[in-house]
């Protein structure tokens, strides 16, 4: 089933309270709604506030040094043997990154609303560290909360945040990674709801979180739309983007979302492919259910137990998804598929050979699987990778899955 | 009226404030919830608060989280926890049981099944930590056809708006958290905890239970003087932890929790 989008129905949601159809929402604690329903009244002003979007737009420009480009990728294009690859190039931001864009708007909004104290939730660093960034930036205290495996997965970036002037809290409980993080977050926030807020690094958590963050990412698809008509004169006929919690991908489809003719393809993590359970793709495998604030799609026991998860991208390794993928997936706007690890190591191979582009795990995945659609496509056809990241604090785990010490 | 408001009822004509123990079901084993649960009856508890353990207990500090890990190494399952309740009521139709947890395993088994199999369980209210009454409007009406009370949580940040509009949604008793923060946290404020509940109760007919913090005689009886019932989870939790190895000694330590608590609060009648 597919439904045709306008312009209406997309302002209308989310809701008022928070639901992109029957997900989404505002499932926490007590404690924490009336910080919410502030944040959602605050952020509503500020969106239409005419110096806060100024001063937003002047530091994506200045400091994250925006526009990205749209790359026409030749080489790849000529290897994959199909419809035309363009690189949407967020790994050349500041930092890395996609994840800066929006810890840009939301430190804003801490600075607005005169919090002092941040904290945040990381997988594989690259949020953390766009965190980090944006505090030391605006002088702020900075707590980055980041599961023990991780930690120990994604040292680079643990250091790279501490020499930023953060504290990075290394998570014990549960599976010690993302899901963990998020929930000790939640329990500084709960703690420190007064002086603290909570920069929440994907579109996904309780309401308002989801439609900020989406908002704050917004801008890589408006551009994308722009540069697409300016550099190749036309619409892409897909786009595509990994999906862990799922910030880049919204970032890129939102704009297109009433373009009828663009098709959207979301690239979970498949791990050791869906059939052993070893992955972290619960639109492909999962089903709803509340986690983190929101109702989701979540990887999940038959007694809903949340799941362990297995990626070798730390940042997709994670068992829900942000709420309007939930809404896209059901509503059949946008697709949603998943490829293994070791398909991913090998479009990080092939973007890095052929482009002299080492993209991160996580976008590796959408290079993965867009050469398999844009062999599948014709020649005058065009797809959109977004290269969400860079694949700098990648390099220890390919060199020890290549068996050499680096 | 229901088995909690029953309760309640009677202890406010005796002058008596309710004394409320929380345990992780399957904590420390599943074989063991049942009888822990008759011990905290004989130890003076009024009302049990049985917690469903949860893979992520998001909004619970390090002791109930432990608890939730060790219940979930022995598979406690939601549908594990409504037969520990059926096993107890066998020999206790009086204590009323208020299941707490999370909304995913609920979820996850159907509100409707849920509603069903707990009401056929002799399960007496429901809590849920991550459901507020804005999300709750599609069990809510399975809850109240059934007579199972939906306990809401007030907190410190809670506006006078929102006292009305949970209180107008709540029936058995409105759960207050005492401070900012987690369970088990250790930071109590008597006099702000007073202060708010009196609002509460000037804004409401439902009885307030005070949780969070709540550690000794002396906390229980400066809680249970401000409010109608104090709930006492952490503290518990922690004595099951030290002594899980030691049936016998895990019992007695429970009772020399509760029984100093019961008889403080015994004192405020008199």
């Amino acid at each position: 089933m597919s439904v045709k989008l306008t312009e209406e129905m997309l302002r209308a949601l989310p809701d008022t309270r928070g639901h992109f159809g029957a997900y989404g929402g505002r499932f926490v604690s007590e404690t924490l709604m009336d910080s919410l329903m502030q944040l959602e009244t605050e952020y509503l002003k500020l969106r239409d506030d005419a110096e806060f979007q100024a001063t937003f737009d002047k530091d994506l420009a200045d400091y994250v040094g925006r526009p990205s480009p749209l790359y026409f990728a030749e080489r790849l294009t000529r290897e994959t043997g199909g419809a035309q690859i363009w690189l949407k190039r967020e790994d050349l931001n500041h930092t890395g990154a996609h994840k800066v864009n929006n810890t840009i708007g939301q430190a804003l909004l801490a600075s607005f609303l005169g919090k002092k104290r941040v904290i945040a939730e990381t997988g594989a660093g690259q949020h953390g560290v766009a965190t980090a960034t944006v505090c030391a930036r605006l002088g702020l205290e900075c707590h980055v909360f980041m599961g023990s495996e991780d930690v120990k997965r994604q040292s680079l970036n643990v250091y790279r945040m501490k020499l930023l002037g953060a504290e990075v809290h290394a998570v014990e409980s549960g599976t010690k990674t993302l899901k963990d993080a998020m929930n000790e977050a939640m329990r500084d926030w709960v703690t420190n709801v007064d002086d603290t807020f909570y920069i929440i690094g994907t579109v996904a958590g309780p309401h308002p979180y989801p439609m900020l963050v989406r908002d704050f990412q917004a801008v890589i698809g408006r551009e994308t739309r722009r540069q697409a008509l300016a550099q190749a004169g036309r619409l892409p006929d897909a786009l595509v983007a990994c999906v862990g919690g799922g910030s880049n991908a919204i970032g890129l489809f939102y704009p297109f979302l009433t373009d009828e003719s663009v098709a959207m393809y979301g690239v979970e993590a498949g791990g050791l492919g869906l059939s052993t359970g070893q992955h972290a793709a619960p639109l492909s495998a999962g089903r709803p259910g509340v986690l983190h604030g929101n109702r989701t799609y979540l990887m999940e026991d038959e007694n809903g137990q949340i799941a362990g998860t297995h990626s070798v991208s730390a940042g997709l390794d994670y068992p829900g998804v942000g709420p309007e993928h939930s809404w896209l997936k059901d509503i059949g706007r946008a697709q949603y598929v998943s490829v293994t690890d070791d398909e991913a190591l090998a479009g990080f191979r092939q973007l890095t050979r052929v482009e002299g582009i080492m993209p991160a795990l996580e976008s590796a995945h959408a290079v993965a699987y867009a050469t398999k659609l844009a062999a599948s496509m014709d020649k005058g056809q065009m797809v959109v990778i977004n290269v969400s990241g860079r694949g700098d604090k990648d390099i220890h785990t390919i060199a020890q899955l290549d068996g050499i010490e680096v | 009226m229901s088995r909690i408001q029953t309760v309640l009822q009677t202890l406010k004509g005796q002058g008596r404030k309710a004394l409320i123990p929380y345990i992780t079901a399957g904590d420390p084993h599943p074989d063991r919830t049942v009888e822990l649960m008759h011990t905290l009856v004989e130890a003076g508890a009024d009302i049990i608060e049985l917690g469903v353990p949860f893979s992520d207990p998001m909004a619970d500090g390090p002791v109930i989280q432990l608890a939730c890990e060790r219940a979930l190494k022995h598979g406690t399952s939601l549908r594990q926890v409504l037969e520990m309740v059926k096993t107890f009521r066998s020999r206790d139709d009086k204590t009323p049981i208020v299941l707490m947890g999370y909304l995913n395993p609920v979820e996850a088994m159907g509100y409707e099944v849920f509603s069903d199999a707990a009401k056929a369980a002799g399960v007496d209210g429901v809590l849920t930590v991550d459901l507020p009454p804005e999300e709750a409007e599609d069990v809510a009406p399975l809850f109240a056809e059934r007579g199972l009370d939906p306990i809401f949580l007030l907190a410190p940040t809670t506006t006078e708006d929102r006292i009305r509009a949970i209180s107008a949604h709540s029936s058995g008793y409105i759960y207050y958290v005492s401070l900012k923060g987690v369970t088990g946290s250790a930071q109590l404020n008597v006099d702000d905890v007073a202060e708010k509940v009196s609002r509460i109760h000037a804004l409401t007919s439902v009885p307030v239970g005070v949780g969070f913090g709540i550690r000794n005689a002396e906390t229980a009886a400066a809680v249970g003087r401000v409010s109608d019932g104090v709930i006492v989870g952490s503290i518990l939790v922690d004595t099951i932890a030290k002594n899980q190895d030691d049936i016998e000694a895990l019992k007695s330590s429970l009772v020399s929790l509760l029984k100093p608590m019961r008889e403080a609060l015994d004192e405020l009648a008199s």
